[in-house]
């Protein structure tokens, strides 16, 4: 399960290369290089470098006591991703693509984005690097988050709203790629979920990883043994796949990915594409995928704008069919709970996204013993969320 | 499917757009118009390979609820009038989400000719999945793109039935103001792993453009200067009009080539 994906960019049934033709070579290049510089002594010293001196790596992983008391079960430490630079994970990709995009001698950089936090983690590593970015962002997104989009061009990127299709985070993603066709030579594409084309999946869960190989180290360190549970929201499924990763091979560990139930999964306004969606292909790969019989792809809703997106990473579809890890949802109104209860009892105000692995605990710490270790990735902080919460009465 | 002697005409339309009755008009006229094959679109919620003008029709022929099975149904009753070679043009996952195996059966049933998917690539398609397409008698027309290496035009003529589909420029589908030069180059490069004709789209729009195409290639596929008379003319009967005298236009600088 640690090899994947095969050769052909597959994780089983899952992944893929389906995209047209002229994006074949780039994406050809990209695998080449990636497979180059991964070893690459210069590379992975600026990685570390970065992710350590810039981003704030290693970040904390944090015992919540408190929490844990009011939960009555389990002891629930917090993988604290929100102190990363920037308030999210998104940066520990955005340093490692850009890098690559550097290396790769790319003098343009194009980002997709939804609510914002990937779009402003790009445009801080294209300031931090000195390249020219370009992020694309759904008409209706542009008008929710005014103020990632300020921040975006403050640090110097050019933002594009699009106004196609649903003018949300799929056609952001669609616009990113056609722009990607015309610009093939000198335009490198910073993907942000472990979603896209072979090989972005792997690439956004290498990069990701960080999050799991410092938390695995840190348990075993904190608690002198390895974890029951590993809880994480998935929209596309980055920061979950990179807290996942590297403790597929400890069979003993429970792994749980969290969807946006939105209004309630039985509604047709939610986001729960492994939950409730069948199998499909949209972005260059073959997921779950919220669509409808004839394989029109379904509008969706979140409260967080981070998971409100139809489809998932080929390789969370994978752990999905094989067993090794659930996929739960839960709705607005209980993530609403979850960022409320984690600000009260921790004085910690989490992301939105986050929130819905928080106030998935509630229903884990029922079934499991009371001295269960459980790890949360606490993938952002939630300022940013702020009038959303406010104004959800 | 059987090639015509002269240099090929290909119009595209978006099936569904405005809607099937005028598509299915659509059709007769394109023929009589001088279309040698004709490219129906099926509309997708996120057509990845088109332009804005494209992508606009398939929103609009969606709002129609427009579905492959009724793009089946239409080309079954087209073929009671007309037996001008169809082929379809669509997203990988109408196939995928349609049923690979039924999705063949009806097209030969209602006689479709060939299909594009511009996002199923040669290894896609030959995967466990897809490859009973290429074994099936449907015509699977492969893309090649300015930047496709040598050795992987090679792989793609090999794999490819009906014809060879040249995208003309590194981009989406859309009018431009002038022609790639790299047009030429890639036919040759072509032509020397197959004998299949070669047919040139994207970016052409005007009758002189398909006219300097056709000059170097076996045919030229036109989509959005037609779809954007479609958009434009409120008047269904008059757009059908207007399209027919664009086409005779084409087939007129095309015949001249």
């Amino acid at each position: 399960m640690n090899n994947l994906p095969d050769k052909s960019g597959h994780f089983g049934d899952f992944g893929g290369r389906f995209v047209p033709e002229t994006l074949i070579e780039p994406l050809r290049q990209l695998e080449e290089a990636y497979a180059r510089l991964q070893d690459n002594a210069d590379f992975k010293r600026d990685l570390e470098y970065y992710l350590d001196d810039y981003a704030g790596r290693p970040t904390p992983l944090f015992y919540a006591e408190r929490l844990s008391k009011h939960l009555g079960k389990g002891k629930i430490y917090l993988k604290r991703e929100d102190l990363c630079h920037t308030g999210a994970h998104k940066i520990n990709n955005t340093i490692g693509q850009t890098l690559l995009a550097k290396y790769m001698g790319k003098t343009r950089i194009i980002a997709e984005t939804g609510a914002g936090q990937h779009g402003v983690a790009t445009a801080t590593t294209a300031a931090l690097f000195g390249i020219k970015c370009v992020v694309y962002m759904g008409a209706e997104d542009v008008k929710r988050q005014a103020l990632n989009v300020y921040k975006m061009k403050l640090l110097g990127a050019e933002v594009v709203p699009v106004n196609s299709g649903s003018k949300t985070l799929k056609d952001a993603t669609n616009e990113a790629l056609r722009d990607w066709m015309a610009n093939v030579n000198d335009t490198f594409y910073v993907l942000g979920s472990c979603v896209g084309p072979h090989p972005y999946p792997m690439i956004v869960r290498d990069f990701q990883s960080v999050i799991g190989l410092e938390a695995r180290g840190q348990i075993l360190n904190q608690a002198g043994k390895l974890p029951d549970y590993l809880v994480a929201c998935v929209g596309g499924g980055s920061n979950s796949i990179g807290l996942f990763h590297p403790f597929i091979g400890d069979h003993a560990v429970k792994m749980v990915g969290v969807e946006a139930g939105g209004l309630g999964i039985n509604t047709k306004e939610h986001a729960a594409s492994i939950v409730k969606g069948s199998k499909g292909i949209l972005h260059g790969a073959l997921s779950y995928l919220l669509q409808n019989e004839d394989g029109q792809v379904e509008p969706t809703h979140s409260i967080s704008a981070g998971l409100d997106y139809p489809g998932v990473g080929p390789e969370h579809s994978y752990l999905k069919d094989s067993g090794r890890a659930d996929y739960v949802s839960v709705t607005d109104k209980e993530a609403l709970e979850g960022f409320k209860l984690l600000s009260k009892t921790e004085g910690i105000i989490p992301a939105l996204e986050s929130a819905h692995a928080l106030a998935y605990l509630k229903t884990l710490t029922k079934k499991i013993n009371k001295d269960d270790i459980v790890i949360v990735c606490l993938s952002g902080r939630g300022d940013k969320d702020m009038d959303i919460v406010r104004g959800a009465k | 499917m059987e090639f015509p002697k002269r240099k090929a005409l290909i119009p595209y339309i978006t099936a569904g757009d405005p809607d099937l009755a005028t598509t299915e008009k659509l059709i007769y006229e394109l023929e009589k118009a001088g279309a040698d094959v004709i490219e129906l679109g099926i509309p997708f919620s996120d057509p990845l390979a088109d332009g804005p003008v494209i992508q606009e029709s398939h929103f609009r022929a969606l709002k129609k609820k427009t579905s492959l099975a009724d793009v089946f149904r239409l080309v079954a009753k087209v073929r009671r009038k007309s037996k001008i070679p169809i082929i379809f043009m669509l997203s990988v996952n109408l196939v995928y989400k349609y049923g690979v195996n039924k999705f063949i059966e009806r097209a030969g049933e209602d006689g479709v000719h060939g299909v594009v998917i511009p996002d199923l690539p040669p290894e896609e398609e030959a995967s466990e999945k897809f490859k009973i397409l290429k074994e099936s008698d449907l015509d699977t027309i492969l893309l090649v793109a300015p930047n496709t290496p040598e050795e992987r035009v090679e792989k793609i003529c090999e794999q490819s039935s009906g014809f060879i589909y040249l995208v003309s420029l590194t981009g989406v589908t859309g009018v431009r103001k002038a022609l790639s030069d790299t047009i030429s180059a890639s036919v040759k490069k072509i032509k020397k792993h197959t004998g299949l004709p070669v047919y040139v789209g994207f970016g052409i729009s005007t009758p002189a453009q398909a006219k300097q195409a056709a000059t170097v290639s076996d045919g030229v596929i036109v989509g959005s200067a037609i779809v954007k008379i479609l958009a434009e003319e409120k008047s269904k009967s008059a757009a059908v009009s207007k399209v027919a005298k664009f086409v005779k236009s084409l087939r007129k600088a095309i015949d001249a080539a």
